[in-house]
C-alpha cells in the first residue's frame, strides 16, 4: 500500500481528476469522521463532562477497581496460553504435512466466524449449573459459570485465533531449511526453536499478541453470557462500563471505556510499529 | 502418528505440538460446541420448530439478517471509496487514516456501543441534527445498522485494498488513450479486478455483522418483535433459564456460521480461479 501511492505523484491530474479525487478523499473522510472519530470524541466528553475531578473519581469506586483487575488478570492467563497454543499450532500445522491439517485450520479460524454470544452460550451448557458436567462440578463445589473460571474460558475461545492466524501464513511462507539445517547439524529442538525460529517470526508473534490482548481484554459478548455480572466479582472492564451506563452513571461509564479506548488507540499504535518494523504492508 | 498419517520429516516436535493443538481445540472448541449441539438434538423436532418459528425468533432473523445486509452493502461502497482513497491518493494524514481504519476491530464493541448510542440519541450530536430531519436512529432498526456498519468496515477495506493495488495500471492507461470515459475504466477494468476481494470483504462483513452483540445491544434499544436482534434473544432466554430455546435458536446460528465459512471460502476460491482464468 506504501508502495502505491509514489506513482500516483508523477502523474499531472487533469481538472477532472482532480474534482473526482477532492470528493471521493472528502467522502472518505466525511464517512470516517462520522463512524469513527465522531464516537471516539464523544467517549472522552462524556467521561470529562464534570470535569477532571469527578473523571478520576470514577476510579475510586472500589468495583471498578475490581473490574480492572479481573480484566488484567483474565488477559494475564488468557494471553500467554493463547500464545502457547499459537506457536504449537503454527509449528504443527506449518512445518509438517499431515492428514486433516484443512479441517485443524478450519477449527482454528471457527471463533471468527461464530457470533460472541454463541461462545458463551456453549460454555453454559457444558458448565451451568443445568449442564452436562454441572451436577459433577457441583458435587465437587466447583464454579465454573458466573465465576472467573468460566469468564476465562470464555474469553480463551475467543481470543485463541489470532497468535495462530499471524503466524501459519508467516511459517509457511518462511519454509523450514534453516530449521532442518540446524537440527541436522546437532541442535536440540528447543535450540532450534528459540535461535532460529523465534527470531524469523518475532515481529508477526509480537503482532498477533497485541492483537489477542486487546480482544481478550475487551471482549463483552462472550464474557457477559457467562459472567452473571455480579457487581466487583465478575465483571471485567466491558460488563462494568455496560453496568454504569444502565445505571445512567455516565460519567464513569465513560471514564472507564476512555481507559478501554485507549488500549484500543494504544494498540493501533503498537500495530503500526510492528507493521513499520516487520516491513510489512496491509495485513 | 505412524503410517500414511504425515509426511516424514527432519524437524522435531510434531508430537507435541500437533497432541497440544488438538488437545487444546478439542477442549476448547469441539467439547462445547457438541454440548451444543446435543443440547439442540435433545429437543424433539416440534419443540425445536416451535422455538426457531416462534413469531420473536422469527423477527429477530429478520432484523439481524436485514440490518447486516445492509451494513455490508454500505460498507462496500464506502468501504471501496476508502480503499480507493487510501491507495491512489496521496493526502496529508494518509498514513493515519489508514491505521484508524482498524480501530473497529481494536476498540471493545461494548465501548462502540455505548459512544454510538451517545452520539446518535435524539439529545446527541448527530442525533440531534437527524431528528430535525424526522430521522430516528437510536432504539430503531436503523441504530442496528450503523453500529453493523461500524463493526464491518475494516472488512471490506483492508479485503480491498490489497487488490487495488494489484490492479494493473497499464490497462487503465490503455483504455483511456483509447477514449474510454472515467466511469467505463471503472466498469470494465477497475471492478472486474477487484470484484472477488469485494465480494471476500462484504461477505466477512455480513458474517460479522450477523453475530454481533456488544456494539448493537446499546444504540438498538431491545424492543421485542422490534429492535431486538437473534443473539439478544439467546441471552434474553439464557436469563430466563430458558435453556432449550436458547440451545434451538443457538444451534441456528452456528449452523448459519458454518454456511458463511464455507461461503467465504467458495468466494475466495472463486476469486483465486478467476484470477487465474485472467492469465496474468
Amino acid at each position: 500500500m506504501a508502495g502505491a501511492a509514489p506513482r500516483t505523484e508523477v502523474r499531472p491530474l487533469s481538472r477532472r481528476a482532480r474534482v473526482t479525487r477532492g470528493v471521493l478523499i472528502g467522502t472518505s473522510i466525511a464517512f470516517l469522521g462520522l463512524l469513527l472519530v465522531a464516537p471516539l470524541g464523544a467517549v472522552l466528553v462524556q467521561a470529562f463532562a464534570k470535569g477532571w475531578e469527578a473523571y478520576l473519581g470514577s476510579f475510586a469506586d472500589p468495583d471498578t477497581l475490581a473490574a480492572i483487575r479481573l480484566t488484567l488478570l483474565t488477559a494475564a492467563i488468557v494471553v500467554p496460553v493463547n500464545t502457547v497454543f499459537g506457536i504449537c499450532a503454527a509449528w504443527a500445522i506449518a512445518k509438517f504435512e499431515f492428514k486433516g491439517k484443512s479441517l485443524l485450520i478450519t477449527l482454528i479460524d471457527l471463533p471468527f466466524a461464530v457470533s460472541p454470544v454463541i461462545a458463551g452460550l456453549v460454555f453454559v451448557l457444558l458448565f451451568g449449573a443445568q449442564g452436562w458436567l454441572g451436577p459433577w462440578l457441583q458435587e465437587r463445589d466447583i464454579q465454573v459459570i458466573f465465576a472467573v473460571p468460566g469468564i476465562v474460558l470464555a474469553t480463551l475461545f475467543i481470543s485463541f485465533p489470532y497468535v495462530a492466524r499471524e503466524l501459519i501464513p508467516l511459517m509457511q511462507q518462511q519454509g523450514s531449511d534453516e530449521e532442518e539445517a540446524a537440527i541436522t547439524l546437532g541442535a536440540s529442538a528447543w535450540v532450534t526453536f528459540l535461535r532460529v525460529t523465534l527470531p524469523k517470526i518475532r515481529w508477526g508473534l509480537l503482532y498477533g499478541i497485541i492483537l489477542c490482548n486487546a480482544r481478550a481484554m475487551g471482549e463483552f459478548g462472550a464474557v457477559s453470557v457467562v459472567s452473571g455480572h455480579i457487581r466487583g466479582l465478575t465483571t471485567t472492564m466491558p460488563l462494568h462500563v455496560e453496568i454504569l451506563y444502565n445505571e445512567y452513571n455516565f460519567v464513569a461509564a465513560f471514564a472507564v471505556a476512555s481507559l478501554l479506548a485507549l488500549l484500543a488507540i494504544l494498540t493501533l499504535v503498537l500495530k503500526s510499529l510492528v507493521e513499520w518494523r516487520s516491513g510489512r504492508t496491509v495485513s | 502418528m505412524a503410517g500414511g498419517f504425515r509426511k516424514p520429516s527432519v524437524l522435531p516436535g510434531f508430537g507435541l505440538t500437533f497432541g497440544f493443538t488438538t488437545f487444546f481445540l478439542s477442549a476448547l472448541v469441539l467439547l462445547p460446541l457438541g454440548a451444543l449441539v446435543l443440547k439442540a438434538s435433545a429437543l424433539s423436532w416440534s419443540e425445536f420448530v416451535a422455538i426457531l418459528l416462534d413469531e420473536r425468533s422469527i423477527a429477530s432473523y429478520r432484523l439481524t439478517f436485514g440490518a447486516a445486509f445492509l451494513a455490508a452493502v454500505v460498507n462496500a461502497v464506502f468501504g471501496f471509496i476508502v480503499a480507493w482513497s487510501l491507495v491512489r491518493y496521496d493526502f496529508p494524514g494518509r498514513r493515519l487514516v489508514d491505521a484508524f481504519i482498524d480501530l473497529p476491530f481494536a476498540m471493545p464493541t461494548a465501548v462502540s456501543g455505548i459512544a454510538l448510542a451517545t452520539v446518535f440519541s435524539p439529545s446527541g450530536w448527530l442525533g440531534q441534527k437527524l431528528a430535525l430531519a424526522g430521522v430516528q436512529v437510536a432504539y430503531t432498526w436503523l441504530g442496528v445498522v450503523v453500529a453493523l456498519i461500524l463493526i464491518g468496515l475494516p472488512f471490506v477495506v483492508r479485503s480491498v485494498q490489497p487488490a487495488l493495488v494489484e490492479v494493473q495500471r497499464d490497462l487503465e492507461d490503455a483504455a483511456e488513450t483509447l477514449g474510454a470515459q472515467p466511469w467505463q475504466v471503472f466498469r470494465r477494468i477497475i471492478l472486474p479486478a477487484v470484484l472477488p476481494a469485494l465480494l471476500t470483504g462484504f461477505t466477512l462483513a455480513f458474517a460479522r455483522g450477523i453475530g454481533e452483540y456488544g456494539s448493537v445491544v446499546f444504540i438498538s434499544g431491545n424492543l421485542p418483535m422490534k429492535t431486538e436482534i437473534t443473539p439478544l434473544l439467546i441471552v434474553i432466554k439464557l436469563e430466563q433459564y430458558d435453556y432449550d430455546g436458547a440451545a434451538a435458536l443457538g444451534f441456528i446460528m452456528l449452523v448459519m456460521s458454518f454456511v458463511m465459512l464455507f461461503t467465504i471460502n467458495l468466494v475466495q476460491t472463486w476469486g483465486r480461479r478467476r484470477q487465474a482464468g485472467m492469465g496474468r
